[in-house]
């Protein structure tokens, strides 16, 4: 049985992620840079997980593999963030609510460990939820 | 031998600072280094000249390979695609200058089109906001030389906007700020504890999306009435001491951010926080500005609102602008399926749009104007890489506050490479060819 | 180039002191001259009045202001938008039209140059990308300079000559006309939410009043010889009881007199003077004092003004007087914006319903009348509605006949829901002068243009000056069925020539043209005070770089027109 854990998702700028994607979204960087969910130290104790494993992402609205990191911006207890990027796009809540602006921050997610599951490229993982080769 | 270009402006973010140097070779050819820049930025030129660039436009093949094509070919697909679409969708101009702005403009007018750029996934709550109450606002030289309480509201510039609180808001010594940081109080609204909260006098750490709340209960503060015990996570002390520490400055801003405009209440935070602004008016001296992401995304506003009319969600279909968010925006465009041509042109919807926003993209015809290899480009069509601009071409910006700068050339681009403005020239003419237009 | 001649219309021109006779104008390669060939293709005016293309001296149309204006009220678009058609590009906006449109709509009004009212010099490349944009008619703006640091700290010290070689750099780094002020001393004040409300209230810090900064201004543009003079929106404007500070205004231009070698003979340009014409203490007890003003006006030569005239619509008001808009935010609870700009000027935008229900509106329109009625000198007073904010400027063939017909003004006063309250705090009641066709060339030609300092170029049909031509359907020697007629006349012309091509044809457009934007290049001395001083100010307190500031490439202004002034002699 999976441990897993209920956050609140919420994504946005990092620097890593803007030199990342300055250096090219192809790039392994970038994947370093926004291939993550920063976690508080309080809520890896709970799922029960090293930082810097692989863990499963699930919303509503989808599902990806990122590494989660310890966050260095905490304590944020029951928060988890995902830099801004296709994998926390892959899942955050799309609705706009007549406003035209997708709920980029705040979507409640499960997370669960997936050690031996890899976290795909940028552009990869883009073209794969798309269907193109 | 060396030279050194100063003055360049750069082409990242809505800081535009402007006082970057690049030193090039003595042939002008090779990008060197670059000094006064954030990493962001410094990486922005550096990696321009990377061995691993793309210099042609280039068709997106069924088994997956990309075969190159000439500019001429690749605006012909562009033309024929706008031509024929019924309902084609020009977005992004974030990351370009406003005279690529303007021809994109005539080419989405000339084509019926839907134009849109990135404030839908940034700002553009804030716009509706603005457009229900104004917006007390001010210069970057107005807090440099007066300010004394800095709130950063949903935003976090230690990593976003890296140089904005040492050339404006935090650190520099101004005309009635000699003391620099020391003359200023700093209070930072965020549900982490950021590494700009990390510098602040007063971090609320406000629960995540309820952030309406705590404005309103500002307002409430302002006027020395009745509060809960806990607002959003927040002790009513502490919110009375918030309230009273601004009214007490000369001069107060409220930068703010996708913390306010993503989350839930998205307008209606603004809405709020404008407000707030608006009563701290009966007592001192304050002003709200709006922390724009990509460096031309105001750029692209206001040329959208002096030739149309609207800042954004544009929809030209009918042979005149109309604009009604959450009907003409992109997202919903996309999801709703309405869209049958799609045109990308600085920025990366492939990367920073929901995923369900992008499955369209992907199934219909496509190009992606973008110097750099992207999600974006990946699910597209046709891809065409460009000269960056700000780097290889100039053209006209506009920085957070409004200010235009005109952004310099510091390199050629690599050599056949076209500029955006360039290339759109071509897609116009051609466009115009096939419509019989004058 | 094409060769026009204009046949049998009935000329108004005041820059020769015709006034309706029959005469033949004649068009060749962008200029008026005697006589043109016998290719030359002729247009019938027979019946029809023919005037210069009008001189928009004073509206704001272009710049930071206007465009948050736009974008901040999408609603100002609903029943507006005008598709493509043809050469127009689609245009959209009643008070605050888009770019395009405001080039079409005042072309199509006869109206061939216009002056953006003012332009805040850190955004000058905005002002000229949006008047690059804005087809058709020759365009310039006034950079603000009264709540300008550098101006202030000169004035202080009375260095006039320091002044001027500022004031020669600034009109170079913005490619701008003249020396305009709004709210002296004031808006730096709003900077900390203060205002100087009187010409003799000091601003915070800089300790100098309103009227050291006026005078020192006057002086200064003197000392240059500018074109234009300066260009005045005086304190305390929209407040009842104001007639006393623009009386306070006004009589600093005492004692001065216009030098420059360009005609100008005034030294102070009041303007939207209905704003500034205000008695009684309340709104409760608002009257016009426009007589005041006028007789002032009326006995002394060096003074221009324009009217800003309230066509009672609801509009968008947007002005530098940032504490103005503060204020009228707290009154009427529209929505607000503003926009301070560092070491420079500041900005306001609230929207404004002028009701004839409500008696203060009927008096503001009442006072704008009265204002170009009492004006004894056509010459000295311009038609105008400081659009948008006393009203949007497709109004002015309304105004024209407001100002041409007794009948017209008389059942507007009839239409108010407070008629009474309206004669009696105004005289407008008693105002049976009707402007003829030639005043109104000379109010809105030779006049604005002979102010500006551009007599030589425009505003008249003088052989050797462009050919800015307007043909009306308006027969001046049959009587007027009906006002009405003359309004519409006036919103649709049915030729104009702009430098000498045919731009508009029976109320549509028929070419872009080849617009200009004016502006004055004047030379001083060299001064290297002044040019330490900007490189100190930059270097510390302006959050852009020098040379960026002064970078305004030739993307930003195409077919620029610099009008040289050498003020090295001096």
């Amino acid at each position: 049985m999976t441990k897993n854990i209920t956050l609140n998702l919420i994504s946005g700028r990092s620097i890593q992620q803007g030199v990342a994607i300055e250096g090219g979204k192809e790039k392994p960087a970038y994947r370093t840079a926004a291939g993550i969910i920063e976690l508080d130290p309080s809520d890896l104790k709970k799922l029960g997980a090293w930082k810097n494993t692989n863990v499963r992402v699930t919303s509503d609205y989808g599902s990806v593999v990122v590494k989660a990191t310890e966050t260095s911006q905490g304590p944020h207890p029951g928060l988890g963030f995902i830099p801004m990027g296709p994998w926390a796009n892959s899942i955050i809540d799309p609705n706009t609510y007549s406003t035209g602006m997708p709920t980029f921050k705040g979507t409640p997610v499960k997370v669960e460990v997936a050690i031996n599951e890899p976290v795909l490229l940028g552009i990869e993982l883009v073209q794969k939820l798309c269907g193109v080769k | 031998m060396t030279k050194t270009v100063t003055d360049v402006i750069c082409p990242f973010c809505g800081t535009l600072c402007d006082d970057v140097e690049v030193v090039i070779s003595d042939d002008g050819k090779q990008l060197l280094e670059v000094y006064n820049a954030c990493v962001i930025g410094t990486e922005k030129f550096l990696h321009s000249q990377s061995k691993d660039r793309v210099t042609r436009p280039r068709m997106h093949q069924p088994d997956g390979t990309w075969k190159e094509v000439s500019y001429d070919e690749a605006a012909e697909y562009t033309a024929q695609m706008l031509a024929k679409a019924k309902k084609p969708l020009m977005f992004g101009w974030s990351s370009t200058n406003c005279e690529a702005q303007s021809v994109g403009n005539e080419i989405a007018e000339i084509s019926k089109a839907c134009c849109d750029n990135t404030a839908a996934t940034c700002h553009g709550t804030s716009l509706i906001a603005i457009q229900d109450i104004g917006l007390p606002s001010c210069t970057l030289g107005e807090i440099k030389n007066r300010a004394d309480r800095i709130i950063f509201w949903g935003c976090n510039p230690a990593h976003a906007h890296p140089r904005h609180m040492s050339r404006y808001s935090i650190f520099p010594r101004g005309f009635f700020t000699g003391k620099g940081q020391m003359s200023r109080k700093m209070i930072v609204v965020d549900p982490r504890v950021t590494d700009t909260a990390k510098m602040a006098d007063i971090h609320l750490q406000v629960e995540q999306g309820r952030d309406y709340e705590l404005l309103n209960a500002l307002r409430v503060a302002f006027r020395g009435e009745w509060l809960p015990d806990v607002v959003a996570g927040i002790p009513k002390e502490k919110i009375r001491e918030t309230a009273d520490l601004c009214k007490s400055g000369r001069f107060g801003i409220i930068f703010f951010g996708m913390g306010v405009t993503q989350s839930i209440s998205k307008n209606h935070n603004i809405d709020e926080a404008i407000a707030v602004t608006k009563d701290l008016n009966e007592y001192t001296k304050f002003s709200i500005m709006p922390m724009r992401g990509h460096y031309n995304v105001t750029g692209s506003g206001e040329v959208f609102a002096w030739q149309f009319g609207f800042p954004y969600s544009v929809d030209l279909t009918r042979g005149f602008a109309r604009y009604n968010p959450g009907d003409t925006s992109t997202i919903d465009l996309l999801t709703r399926g309405e869209i049958d041509a799609m045109f990308t042109i600085g920025s990366d919807p492939g990367a920073h749009f929901p995923i369900s926003a992008v499955k369209p993209i992907a199934n219909m015809p496509s190009v992606c104007i973008d110097p750099h290899l992207t999600p974006t480009s990946g699910v597209s069509k046709l891809h065409v890489p460009v000269a960056f601009n700000g780097v290889e071409c100039g053209g006209n910006c506009y920085r957070m506050d409004n200010v235009p700068i005109d952004c310099r050339k510091v390199v050629e681009p690599p050599a056949g490479m076209l500029t955006d403005e360039q290339f759109l020239i071509k897609v116009r003419d051609r466009l115009k060819q096939l419509k019989g237009a004058a | 180039m094409s060769e026009y001649l204009i046949k049998n219309g009935h000329v108004f021109d005041p820059v020769q002191g015709i006034k309706g006779d029959k005469k033949d104008i004649a068009i060749k390669d962008g200029k008026i001259v005697d006589k043109v060939s016998s290719d030359a293709k002729v247009i019938d005016a027979k019946g029809r009045t023919v005037m210069a293309g009008a001189v928009e001296i004073h509206a704001h149309i272009a710049g930071p202001k206007v465009n948050m204006g736009r974008i901040y009220r999408p609603e100002d678009k609903l029943f507006s938008c005008t598709p493509t058609k043809g050469m127009e590009r689609m245009g959209g906006g009643y008070s605050i039209p888009t770019t395009f449109k405001t080039g079409y709509e005042y072309a199509k009004m006869g109206y061939t140059t216009a002056m953006e009212a003012a332009m805040p010099p850190l955004f000058s490349r905005h002002v000229h990308e949006e008047i690059r944009d804005t087809p058709i008619i020759d365009e310039g703006a006034f950079p603000v300079f009264g709540n300008n640091w550098f101006v202030m700290e000169y004035l202080k010290n009375n260095e006039i000559e320091n002044t001027a070689a500022y004031v020669a750099w600034l009109l170079r780094a913005t490619k701008g006309y003249a020396v305009k002020l709004v709210n002296p001393g004031g808006t730096e004040a709003w900077a900390w939410g203060l205002n100087c409300l009187s010409v003799n209230d000091p601003v915070p810090y800089f300790d100098i009043t309103p009227a050291e900064i006026i005078k020192g201004l006057i002086e200064a543009n003197e000392f240059l010889g500018l074109p234009h003079s300066i260009h005045i929106h005086p304190n305390n404007l929209g407040n009842p009881g104001n007639y006393t500070t623009t009386l306070d205004t006004l009589k600093l231009a005492e004692g001065y007199k216009a030098k420059n070698k360009f005609g100008r003979e005034q030294v102070m340009h009041l303007t939207h003077a209905q704003f500034h014409s205000y008695g009684g203490e309340t709104w409760a007890n608002f009257e016009s004092k426009a007589k005041e003003i006028t007789d002032y006006v009326n006995r002394n030569k060096n003074i221009t003004i324009d009217t800003g005239n309230v066509t009672l619509d609801e509009t968008t008001t947007m002005t530098a007087d940032g504490p103005f808009e503060h204020h009228l935010t707290e009154l009427n609870h529209l929505k607000w914006a503003n926009i301070d700009v560092e070491l420079e000027t500041g900005s306001g935008v609230v929207p404004y319903i002028y009701s004839p229900n409500i008696s203060v509106c009927a008096i503001q329109w009442a006072i704008g009348l009265e204002l170009a009625l009492m004006t004894k000198d056509s010459m000295r007073c311009f038609i105008t509605t400081d659009h948008p904010n006393a009203g949007p400027f497709t109004r002015y063939p309304r105004v024209i006949k407001w100002l041409m017909s007794a009948k017209a003004r008389e059942a507007q006063i009839n239409a108010f829901k407070h008629k009474d309250k309206v004669l009696s705090a105004s005289s407008i009641g008693s105002l049976d002068r009707e402007i003829t066709l030639y005043e109104l060339a000379q109010m809105t030609r030779a006049g604005p243009a002979k102010s500006l300092g551009l007599t030589h170029i425009c505003g008249g049909l003088k052989p050797g000056m462009d050919a800015d031509v307007v043909v009306y359907d308006f027969n001046p020697e049959k009587p007027v069925a009906s006002p009405d007629l003359i309004e519409k006349a006036f919103s649709r012309a049915a030729h104009v020539f702009k430098n000498g091509v045919e731009v508009v044809q029976n109320g549509e457009i028929v070419s872009n043209g080849n617009k200009r934007t004016l502006w004055v290049d004047a030379k001083v001395k060299e001064n290297p005070q002044v040019m330490r001083d900007i490189n100190d100010k930059f270097l510390k307190f302006y959050s852009m770089t020098q040379a960026n500031y002064e970078a305004l490439g030739h993307h930003f202004i195409p077919n620029p027109l610099a009008i040289e002034v050498d003020a090295t002699q001096v």
